[in-house]
């Protein structure tokens, strides 16, 4: 029970700030970049270009951006939730308008530098806006259904936006990083099976919206070896070059698999099965540990915040990440459907790069103000 | 406020261990699925990637030479050059293809081929811009190639023949595998540009001659790109085969048989059975046939009357004539109804019943002997002898001498001629034989048919009583320089030697004896003398009234109705060892007959065949070349 005096500890200086990051997590960031740099390296046959020395500038430039997201007070962050979580949704019904007219499948916006996926950032604006939503929300509130319907919107109409694109991937990221931050906002169990229940009427309907790609990915996923040239090629030939791995993997640059060409997107969302192929079960575990502790930072982030708001954040940026992985390293394993979900620092990619940093960025910063406390609505 | 901020805390840590509890279990998931995947399943998906990517391929083995007794190749590899294009290689196709034209010629009709093999084909596939380039042509594409990105020169070998149609029915041929070849489990045959044998040596000992086939284990990518070699097993290149054949003899044998028309010779070693040379003219060009015939070549080929595509030595089924006499002697004596002194007397012609049978010399021989009969001819002798004797003895004898049943000869294609018996005749027409029919038989015409090769053989067993078989092949491989062959233990054929002798001194008569029906033909040195008969075949038969109105002259019957000419030899008569055959289809361009055109040539084979035998030939003098040079 604090006066209302002390809710807030002394401003920072920017330099303070700086020196006040988790130098442990950006040493943990920087170690994955590495390992994602050195798999780009050997998917170009050895060459830096086209892949590895880009990445790694973009790394740089988000490295810039953490920082600078993270010095920023998580006051800011905590005002500006709706309306970046607005300006995203907006550009994502702009690049589906776009669409729509029949400017082709482009999903992004070139801003030169790179091409912006409005989808890609709405997976923090989304986490973000949650957050925010929930933060001002007190126990009796959250169990009025009522006050529910605003964040469900929020979580549905993104998503049901991806899914149109058709990106079943990010749609499944979006609805599941929403419905964890449901449940850690303490959403009563039963509303959680409720919803289930209806999802589960509503899968037949969506079937409907499925294209037949997708169709085929998930009849595919169900047995892949009944058209092993057809759909099912990626995933059976993922499976190959993970297993032929085995204990040691063939060796760096060795992985015949993916250096004849028999696995399909290589530098991009199979770039773990690449890294499986070539360093074997104990590469795949050891990149596994590395994000594990990834986690486990996130987690103890939030807990040493003293605001529920950067508990939230901290927690659904933690929960976003391990979604990343889990999904696009369960594909490649074929544990589920082929989706395209990147594999966050490693595929090559601007705007995941940039959405991840921008992810721990937010999650450096709750760790930097963690001190910090918030009323409702931000104002002290 | 604050128990609200509370209870809100104590909720938020709760969810978040149950969370963070959820995803340690999810992460041991995907542990579990890559120790499953990496360690449980890393054999079975080792294989696999190893299947994607090594890729077996065939290596076709150089196919065996065919060479003759001397090492003197008759089939052979020779390289070929095609020009290939690798499209990705190429940068600009158009400017490429205009340098390419530069330098060898390129017809519209290549070019276009061309382009639309480089757009149904995966870019690194090779594309063929010519096939069979000149050594030039080859070697000024070669030295452009830095100017012509993407333009190399693939070197195949083709067979080639060098003697061409003067061996083409012994050697045979090699043509693409056709369906029906496809029946066998040897891989080879699926290769596209592979060639089996079809016909002669080249089809009989295709097994020897094709070899196995060697594997090149190389890795390729998810396109069928090949990346590199990892491992090769190199094939057994095909057997060299070495035939018994002499090559010049061969070439001679097929010179003097090209100028008939159409004819036959067969030369053997009667101490071996070693076919020297086994000549049937007119024939075919054999290269043409590996190379891939046209369709005007065929038609050509199957439309000539002279059929060129017939071994006439082996396939060709011709009345022996006269040259059948020699069997029907010996079957007479053999059986004891006639003795080396018993006389016939020839009027000219023949009565059986009501009809007449006619000897070729109209006012008759007079009263003959054996050696006489055989001497001049004559056919009213035989006719009486063969009555004598019966058609059943006459064919068992000739069955002895190798008539009647293919004598085996490893080339594909020989007939089995005929030889009638009463039962025979019987079973087939189902009238009783008559005995007229034996008359005719008794010189060799009626259903009596036999093959150059089958008489060859015949004369090799009557010079030496032995069960001579004609071989091909030679078992030890190319001769020596010595060249020495020693005659090889053949059962014997148990006729009475005094039988033997007496026949053989007939036959020496014909050729050696004024008088002798083919004295016109005889060798002058004593030491290389053959002996023989002669033979004339109908091929039609003569009606009395023909007879009445007086034989036409030979050129004044159509070709096709004109006389085979046919003669038998031995040489030298001294030590009989080489002996011919030769038919000569309706007596040739003279339209003559055995004694006149088929003699001669038989006497010029042998004396060649007597030259390059070893005990005459002039030492130092290399095998040969040297003779086939001249002849």
């Amino acid at each position: 029970m604090h006066s209302a005096l002390d809710t807030s500890v002394p401003r920072q200086s920017i330099l303070l700030k700086l020196l006040s990051i988790n130098w442990g997590l950006l040493l943990l960031l920087s170690a994955i970049a590495c390992i994602g740099f050195a798999m780009l390296y050997s998917a170009a046959n050895g060459h830096w270009d086209p892949w590895a020395s880009k990445q790694a500038v973009r790394f740089g430039i988000s490295i810039v951006v953490m920082m600078a997201v993270a010095t920023v007070d998580l006051r800011f962050w905590l005002r500006s939730a709706y309306a970046i979580y607005a300006g995203t949704l907006l550009l994502l019904i702009a690049v589906e308008v776009k669409g729509a007219i029949g400017m082709g499948a482009q999903r992004w916006i070139d801003l030169g530098v790179i091409q912006l996926q409005p989808s890609e950032l709405m997976k923090i604006a989304c986490v973000l806006v949650l957050a925010r939503y929930f933060s001002t929300l007190t126990p009796d509130e959250i169990k009025r259904p009522l006050r529910l319907i605003p964040p469900a919107l929020m979580v549905f109409l993104p998503a049901g936006l991806v899914m149109k694109q058709p990106d079943l991937g990010t749609a499944m990221m979006l609805t599941l990083a929403g419905g964890a931050m449901f449940f850690l906002a303490g959403v009563r169990w039963w509303k959680f099976v409720v919803l289930l229940a209806a999802g589960g009427g509503i899968v037949p309907v969506a079937w409907r919206f499925l294209r037949d790609y997708q169709k085929n990915r998930i009849y595919t996923f169900l047995d892949p070896e009944n058209d092993p040239l057809g759909a099912g090629y990626h995933s059976l030939q993922s499976k190959i070059a993970i297993g032929s791995g085995g204990m040691f993997g063939k060796g760096f640059m060795n992985g015949s698999q993916a250096h004849l060409n028999f696995l399909p997107e290589k530098q991009t969302d199979f770039i773990f099965t690449m890294l499986a192929e070539e360093w074997g079960l104990m590469g795949g575990l050891v990149l596994l540990g590395l994000y594990t502790l990834i986690f486990i930072y996130g987690f103890a982030i939030a807990f040493r915040s003293r605001s529920h708001f950067g508990r939230l954040l901290a927690l659904g940026i933690t929960v976003n990440m391990f979604l990343y992985v889990f999904i696009n390293t369960a594909m490649v394993m074929g544990l589920i459907p082929v989706v395209g979900v990147p594999l966050p620092l490693i595929s090559y990619g601007g705007t995941a790069m940039l959405t991840v940093m921008f992810g721990f960025g937010l999650m450096m910063c709750v760790y930097v103000h963690r001190d910090t406390r918030l009323g409702r609505g931000g104002d002290e | 406020m604050a128990n609200n901020d509370k209870t809100r805390s104590k909720l938020l840590t709760r969810r978040a261990a149950l969370l963070g509890g959820g995803q340690l279990l999810l992460l041991g998931t995907l542990a579990g699925r890559l120790y499953y995947l990496q360690v449980i399943q890393a054999d079975r998906y080792a294989m696999q990637a190893d299947e994607n990517r090594i890729n077996i391929r065939l290596l076709a083995p150089p196919r065996g030479r065919i060479v003759d007794r001397f090492g003197v190749p008759l089939a052979e590899n020779r390289p070929t050059y095609r020009a290939v294009l690798v499209a990705e290689q190429a940068g600009d196709l158009q400017s490429t293809l205009d340098a390419v034209a530069t330098l060898v010629p390129l017809s519209d009709n290549d070019r276009r081929r061309v382009l639309r093999d480089i757009r149904n084909k995966l870019s690194f596939v090779p594309v063929a811009l010519r096939e069979n380039l000149s050594w030039e042509e080859m070697a000024r594409i070669e030295v452009n190639t830095l100017e012509l990105p993407g333009v190399s020169i693939e070197r195949a070998l083709i067979r080639s023949y060098p003697f061409g149609e003067t061996s083409a029915h012994l050697v045979g041929y090699v043509a693409a595998v056709s369906e029906k070849d496809l029946s066998g489990d040897d891989p080879l045959l699926e290769l596209p540009d592979f060639r089996i044998g079809k016909s002669g040596v080249e089809k009989s000992y295709d097994l020897n001659l094709r070899g196995t086939a060697g594997t090149s284990q190389v890795e390729v990518n998810a396109f069928g790109r090949v990346v590199r070699e990892l491992a090769r097993e190199d094939g057994m290149p095909g057997q060299e085969m070495v035939l018994t054949l002499d090559m010049a003899l061969q070439a001679y044998a097929a010179k003097r048989c090209a100028a008939e028309q159409s004819a036959a010779a067969v030369v053997l070693d009667s101490w071996t059975g070693d076919v020297l040379a086994m000549a049937s003219m007119p024939a075919y060009d054999p290269s043409a046939f590996a190379a891939g015939l046209t369709g005007a070549q065929w038609k050509a080929l199957i439309e000539n009357p002279l059929n060129p595509l017939t071994d006439k030595a082996i396939s060709g089924s011709y009345p022996p004539g006269s040259t059948f006499k020699p069997i029907v002697a010996l079957a007479a004596l053999d059986a004891g109804v006639i003795t080396p002194d018993t006389h016939i007397f020839c009027p000219g012609h023949y009565e059986l019943g009501d009809a007449k049978f006619h000897c070729w010399k109209h006012d008759g021989h007079g009263s003959m002997v054996l050696r006489d009969g055989l001497k001049h001819s004559c056919d009213v002798f035989f006719f009486e002898t063969a009555r004598r004797t019966g058609i059943d003895r006459i064919a068992a004898m000739a069955k002895r001498f190798g008539l009647g049943a293919p004598i085996g000869i490893d080339i594909p294609g020989e007939r089995s001629g005929l030889i009638p018996t009463t039962g025979w005749k019987k079973a087939t027409t189902g009238i009783a034989w008559q005995q007229g029919e034996t008359l005719s038989a008794g010189i060799g015409q009626s259903y009596v048919l036999t093959t150059p090769l089958q008489l060859a053989t015949m004369v090799a067993r009557l010079a030496t009583g032995h069960e001579i078989v004609p071989r091909l092949v030679r078992e030890d491989g190319v001769m020596t320089q010595d060249g020495g062959t020693d005659r090889i233990e053949a059962p014997s054929l148990n006729i009475a030697a005094k039988d033997l002798k007496l026949v053989l001194e007939g036959m020496y008569a014909v050729v050696n004896e004024q008088g002798g029906t083919a004295y016109a033909a005889r060798v002058m040195d004593p030491a290389m003398a053959m002996g023989g008969k002669s033979g004339s075949a109908q091929v039609r038969h003569i009606t009395e009234a023909e007879r009445d109105r007086g034989l036409p002259k030979a050129l004044q019957v159509p070709w096709k109705d004109r006389d085979h000419a046919l003669f038998i030899a031995f040489a030298p008569v001294t030590n009989p060892r080489y002996v011919c055959a030769c038919v000569v289809e309706h007596g040739g361009a003279s339209g003559g007959g055995g004694s006149a055109v088929a003699a001669p040539i038989c006497r010029d084979i042998l004396l060649e065949a007597q030259k390059r035998d070893p005990v005459h030939r002039v030492p130092d003098q290399p095998y040969g070349s040297a003779t086939l040079a001249s002849g």
